[in-house]
C-alpha cells in the first residue's frame, strides 16, 4: 500500500484507507484503538463503583474548559477579583453559566473522587499489584486539594481571604521554619494582592498541568495492571485460547456504551444543581463570599468548602494548635499507607469478615460525620463529637494491620460473580 | 471461543443495534453543539462593551468651518469635518481619478450615498480607519498640499493610500474601498448623534 | 414561655369585658389590629419575606422604593440602569423620568450621588453597596433589618435593631412605618447571668403607611434587592428545565443502546 506523500484516491471507502493507511504509517493509531480499547479487556462484572474513573475524567475536562473560558474575562488582583467576578456573572452573556459549571464543577470532582477511592477500599483495589496506582491516585487528590484550595480564593470574597488566612498560616506551626514559610507563601505580611497573584498562576497553569501528568500516569498505570473488580479476583489468572481473559469484555464498546449511560446520569444531577440550586443553600458558594475580602472583618463561621471540611474538623479537635495541624496532615496522609497497613489475604469486603466491614463503615461514617461537623462551630457538643470519630479515623487506618489480619476470611471464587444485566 | 463472556450472535437485532446507536450519537450530537454555544456566546461584546458603544455625542457649535474633530464612538475614531463651501467645491471634479466614485462598493447609510457622501453636505462624518490595513489616514485639506493637482482630503501614511473631502478613495492607492460611514443623526443643528439614527441605536 | 401573663387566671370575666371592649372600639380596630401585629414581634426571628422574583409588579415597586429612599446612600454598582429596565420591562424614557437621578445615563451603573467620605464622617461607617446583600445575607435578614427597627435614645441615630444590633443606619423608612418601642424582660441564661431578652414591640407613633401597607413595601423592596443580586437566575431556570430534560432523553436513548449491546455479555 505505498501511498505517495500526500494523494487521496478517488472513491469512499479506498479514500480512508488511503487517509488511514497514511495516517497510520505515521501514527500508531490503529495499535492505539485495537490496544487500549477494543483489544483491551476488563473485567466484566464492573457495577455501579465503577464509573466514577470516567466521571472524573469528564470533571477534570470540564474543568479545563470552563476554567478557560473563565480566564479570558477573570482579571486577577486585589482590587480587581470580586468585580471581575460580577463582570462575568452579570455582563459577559452566559458568564453565570461559565461561573456555576466550573463552581459546581469543583465540589462535583470531589464527590466523584471520593466515591471513587471508597470503591477502592471497598474491593480492596489498592492491593499488589495495584500499589503504585494507588499512590498515583492519591497524588491527584492531593493535588486536586491544592488546586481547588487556590481555586476558591481568587474571588477574593470575605471567605476566600479568611480561608487563605487560616490555610496558609497552618504552614506556620510547622518547627523552625514555620513562620518564614508563610511569609514566603503569601509575598506579603498578611493575605495579600501577591498571594493572590500567585495561586492565579499556580490555579491556572502549574497544577493543571501536574494534574494532566499524573492522571496520565495513573491511566498508564491502570494499564499495565488492569482493572481490578468487585469480586477481587485477577482475571488475567484464566485466560481463553485467544490469549484474552475469560472474564473480560473488550472495554470498547461494551464500557464506552456503559460510561456513556453514567455521564448521562451525571449530567442530569449536575445539572439541576447549576440550573436551580447553584449555592446548594451555601455548601457550593458560601454566601460570605458574595462580600469583598475584608481584612478588618472576619465572618462568623470561618469553614473550608463542604470537601475539606473532615479534616478541619479533626484539626479543631485538639486543643493544641500545632498538634492539631499535625494530626489533619496525618489524617490525609495515611491513605498512602493503605496498600501496607492491609494485611489481609483477600481482596474485596465480598470475601472479607465482619471486623473489616465493620471498620469500613465506622470510617465511612467517621468521615460523613466530621465533614459535617468541619461546617459547625467549634464549640461544646461538636468538639465532643469531632474527638470521638477523630479517634474513630484513625483506627480505620492504624488497627488495620491488626483487623485485617486476624479477621475471618470467605473462600474466594475462582472465577467473578456476574448476573446479566 | 469456548465459554467466553461475548457471543455476538444469539438474540442480537444488528440492525437495532445500528439504529440505536446512531440514534444516541445523534442526540449526543445535538446535545454537543447545543452545549457549545455558551462559549460561543460569552466571547460576543459583553454588556459592558455594549453599554460603551452606545451612540456618542458632538456638540457641533465648538466647531470651525475646516476643522476636524474627531469623537470616538465604539472604540473607532470618527472624524468629524466642518466643510467650507470651498472644499464642497472640491468634491466634483476629479471622478476619473476615484475608484468607486458612486460608492457602490463602500459600507454607508442610505441617507449619504450622494456625493458629498452626508446627511448635509457642511458635515463630513467617516471613521477614520483607512479601508486598507487599518491605519489613521492624516487630514491633507488644502488645495496642491500633496502634489500639485491634489484636491485635498485624507492621507494615509502606512501604505500611501489617498481619498478626497468626501472619503472616496483614489485610483493607485492600496485601498480598494471608500471610507466608511457609520449611522448617524441630529436630533437638533447643533448636535450630531454617532451611533444612532431613525433606525434607533446601532 | 412567651405568653402574656395577663391572660391567665379570671380567664372568663376577663373575657367577656375585652369582648365589649373591643366591641366599643370598632372604628379603632385597625388600630388594635396594628398593635397586635406589632406584638407579635416576638417570633422576629422566623419572618420570611416569601417573595417571588419573577413578579414584576413588585419588582417594578422595589425598584420605585429603592430609588426613593435607598439610593440617597446605597450604590448597587455592578448593575446597570438599562439592565433593569430591561429586565423589569420599564421603557428607556420611563427610566429616565421616574428612577434615573438627575444627571444619570441610562448606559451608567447605578451609584449613589453621596460621596464616600462624607458618608463616614456622617454615620461613622461607609453605607456598603447592596448589589449582592440579598446573597451575602439572605433574604429573610433584609426583611427582619426593616421590620425591626425601634426606638433607642442612647444611639446616635436614636434607633436600634433587632436584626442587627448598634446599626449604624438611621431608620430611614420610618416615616413611612412609624415609630415603636422594644420592650424587654429580664431573664436568667443557663449561666446564671441576668440578660436582657426581647418581648414585644410598642407602637409610639404612627406613619403613613399601615402595617399591612408596610410590610407590601419591604416585601417590594427586599424582591427587588434579590432580583439585583441575582439578574439572571429567572433565565436560568427556566433554561435549566430544558437542559434537563433533554439530558433526561439522552440518558434513556444511551441506557437502550447500553442494554443492546449487554445482551451480548454473560
Amino acid at each position: 500500500m505505498a501511498a505517495p506523500g500526500g494523494s487521496v484516491p478517488a472513491a469512499g471507502a479506498a479514500a480512508k484507507k488511503g487517509l488511514w493507511a497514511w495516517l497510520n504509517k505515521r501514527l500508531p493509531v490503529s495499535e492505539f484503538i485495537a490496544e487500549q480499547l477494543t483489544g483491551y479487556y476488563a473485567p466484566k462484572n464492573f457495577n455501579i463503583w465503577y464509573f466514577f474513573g470516567s466521571l472524573a475524567l469528564l470533571v477534570l475536562v470540564l474543568q479545563l474548559v470552563t476554567g478557560i473560558f473563565l480566564t479570558m474575562f477573570y482579571k486577577p488582583g486585589e482590587l480587581t477579583s470580586f468585580d471581575s467576578v460580577e463582570f462575568i456573572m452579570r455582563e459577559v452573556d452566559y458568564g453565570w453559566l461559565l461561573r456555576y459549571l466550573h463552581s459546581t464543577g469543583a465540589s462535583a470532582f470531589f464527590i466523584v473522587v471520593y466515591l471513587h477511592m471508597f470503591r477502592a477500599l471497598l474491593y480492596g483495589s489498592y492491593k499488589a499489584p495495584r500499589e503504585l496506582l494507588w499512590l498515583l491516585g492519591m497524588a491527584v487528590y492531593l493535588a486536586l486539594m491544592a488546586e481547588a484550595f487556590m481555586g476558591y480564593v481568587l474571588p477574593w470574597g470575605n471567605m476566600s481571604f479568611w480561608g487563605a488566612q487560616v490555610i496558609v498560616n497552618l504552614f506556620g506551626t510547622i518547627p523552625v521554619i514555620g513562620p518564614g514559610l508563610v511569609e514566603w507563601i503569601r509575598g506579603d505580611y498578611g493575605i495579600a494582592d501577591s498571594t493572590l497573584n500567585r495561586f492565579f498562576a499556580l490555579h491556572v497553569a502549574a497544577i493543571p498541568l501536574i494534574l494532566l501528568l499524573l492522571v496520565a500516569l495513573h491511566l498508564v498505570a491502570l494499564r499495565r495492571t488492569g482493572s481490578n473488580n468487585p469480586d477481587g479476583i485477577e482475571i488475567k489468572e484464566h485466560l481463553g485460547p485467544d490469549g484474552k481473559p475469560l472474564d473480560g469484555i473488550p472495554f470498547h464498546p461494551y464500557y464506552t456504551v456503559k460510561d456513556f449511560v453514567g455521564v448521562g446520569v451525571f449530567f442530569v444531577l449536575f445539572c439541576i444543581v447549576v440550573f436551580f440550586v447553584p449555592t446548594l443553600g451555601g455548601l457550593f458558594l458560601e454566601a460570605p463570599n458574595f462580600d469583598p475580602a475584608n481584612p478588618l472583618s472576619t465572618p462568623e463561621h470561618i469553614a473550608p468548602v463542604w470537601y475539606f471540611t473532615p479534616y478541619y474538623a479533626i484539626l479543631r479537635a485538639v486543643p493544641d494548635q500545632r498538634l492539631g495541624a499535625l494530626l489533619m496532615l496525618i489524617a490525609v496522609v495515611s491513605f498512602l499507607f493503605l496498600p501496607w497497613l492491609d494485611r489481609s489475604p483477600v481482596k474485596s469486603m465480598r470475601y472479607r469478615g465482619w471486623m473489616s466491614r465493620t471498620a469500613l463503615a465506622l470510617f465511612v461514617l467517621a468521615f460523613i460525620v466530621l465533614g459535617y461537623l468541619g461546617l459547625q462551630p467549634a464549640e461544646g457538643l461538636y468538639v465532643i463529637l469531632a474527638r470521638i470519630f477523630a479517634v474513630i479515623y484513625f483506627a480505620y487506618f492504624w488497627l488495620m494491620p491488626w483487623y485485617s489480619k486476624v479477621d475471618a476470611v470467605k473462600p474466594v471464587p475462582a472465577r467473578v460473580t456476574y448476573d446479566a444485566h | 471461543m469456548v465459554d467466553h463472556s461475548v457471543a455476538a450472535d444469539d438474540n442480537v437485532d444488528l440492525s437495532r443495534r445500528k439504529f440505536l446507536t446512531r440514534a444516541t450519537i445523534a442526540t449526543g450530537a445535538v446535545g454537543a453543539v447545543f452545549a457549545a454555544v455558551p462559549f460561543i456566546e460569552s466571547w460576543s461584546p459583553s454588556e459592558r462593551a455594549r453599554a460603551q458603544g452606545a451612540p456618542t455625542e458632538l456638540d457641533l457649535s465648538k466647531l470651525e468651518p475646516g476643522q476636524m474633530a474627531t469623537p470616538i464612538w465604539r472604540r473607532q475614531p470618527i472624524y468629524v469635518v466642518r466643510r467650507t463651501p470651498d472644499m464642497l467645491a472640491r468634491i466634483s471634479g476629479h471622478d476619473a481619478d476615484l475608484k468607486d466614485p458612486q460608492s457602490k462598493d463602500s459600507e454607508q447609510p442610505a441617507y449619504c450615498k450622494n456625493t458629498d457622501r452626508s446627511r448635509t453636505p457642511e458635515f463630513l462624518v467617516l471613521i477614520g480607519i483607512c479601508t486598507h490595513l487599518g491605519c489613521l489616514p492624516k487630514q491633507r485639506f488644502a488645495q496642491g498640499e500633496i502634489y500639485p493637482s491634489w484636491p485635498g482630503g485624507f492621507f494615509c501614511p502606512c501604505h500611501g493610500s489617498r481619498f478626497d473631502l468626501a472619503g472616496r478613495v483614489f485610483n493607485g492607492s492600496p485601498a480598494s474601498v471608500n471610507l466608511r460611514i457609520p449611522p448617524y443623526s441630529y436630533p437638533n443643528p447643533q448636535t450630531l448623534v454617532i451611533g444612532s439614527d431613525d433606525k434607533g441605536a446601532a | 414561655m412567651r405568653t402574656d401573663p395577663r391572660r391567665r387566671g379570671g380567664a372568663g370575666r376577663r373575657l367577656v369585658l375585652l369582648g365589649l371592649l373591643a366591641a366599643a372600639l370598632l372604628p379603632g380596630a385597625q388600630a388594635a389590629e396594628e398593635a397586635a401585629a406589632a406584638k407579635a414581634g416576638a417570633d422576629w426571628e422566623h419572618w420570611r419575606p416569601d417573595n417571588n422574583v419573577s413578579d414584576l409588579p413588585s419588582l417594578q415597586r422595589g425598584a420605585r422604593n429603592f430609588t426613593s429612599y435607598c439610593l440617597g446612600c446605597h450604590s448597587l454598582k455592578y448593575e446597570h440602569w438599562w439592565r433593569l429596565g430591561q429586565d423589569l420591562q420599564i421603557p428607556p424614557d420611563l427610566l429616565q423620568r421616574s428612577l434615573l437621578p438627575p444627571g444619570d445615563k441610562v448606559n451608567d451603573y447605578i451609584l449613589t450621588t453621596m460621596p464616600a467620605k462624607d458618608a463616614e464622617a456622617w454615620f461613622g461607617k461607609t453605607p456598603p453597596d447592596l448589589t449582592l446583600m440579598a446573597r451575602s445575607r439572605g433574604t429573610p435578614y433584609l426583611y427582619q433589618l426593616f421590620k425591626t427597627f425601634y426606638v433607642d435614645p442612647t444611639r446616635p441615630t436614636g434607633v436600634n435593631n433587632l436584626r442587627l444590633p448598634n446599626v449604624a443606619m438611621p431608620h430611614v423608612l420610618s416615616e413611612l412605618e412609624g415609630l415603636k418601642r422594644a420592650v424587654f424582660r429580664d431573664e436568667i441564661t443557663p449561666a446564671g447571668v441576668h440578660a436582657q431578652v426581647f418581648d414585644h414591640f410598642e407602637p409610639i407613633a404612627p406613619g403613613r403607611m399601615s402595617a399591612a401597607e408596610y410590610d407590601q413595601f419591604v416585601r417590594d423592596t427586599v424582591n427587588f434587592l434579590d432580583y439585583v443580586s441575582d439578574p439572571s437566575q429567572t433565565a436560568r431556570r427556566s433554561l435549566g428545565v430544558w437542559v434537563v430534560l433533554f439530558l433526561l432523553l439522552f440518558t434513556w436513548l444511551a441506557w437502550l443502546v447500553k442494554r443492546e449491546y449487554w445482551k451480548d455479555v454473560h
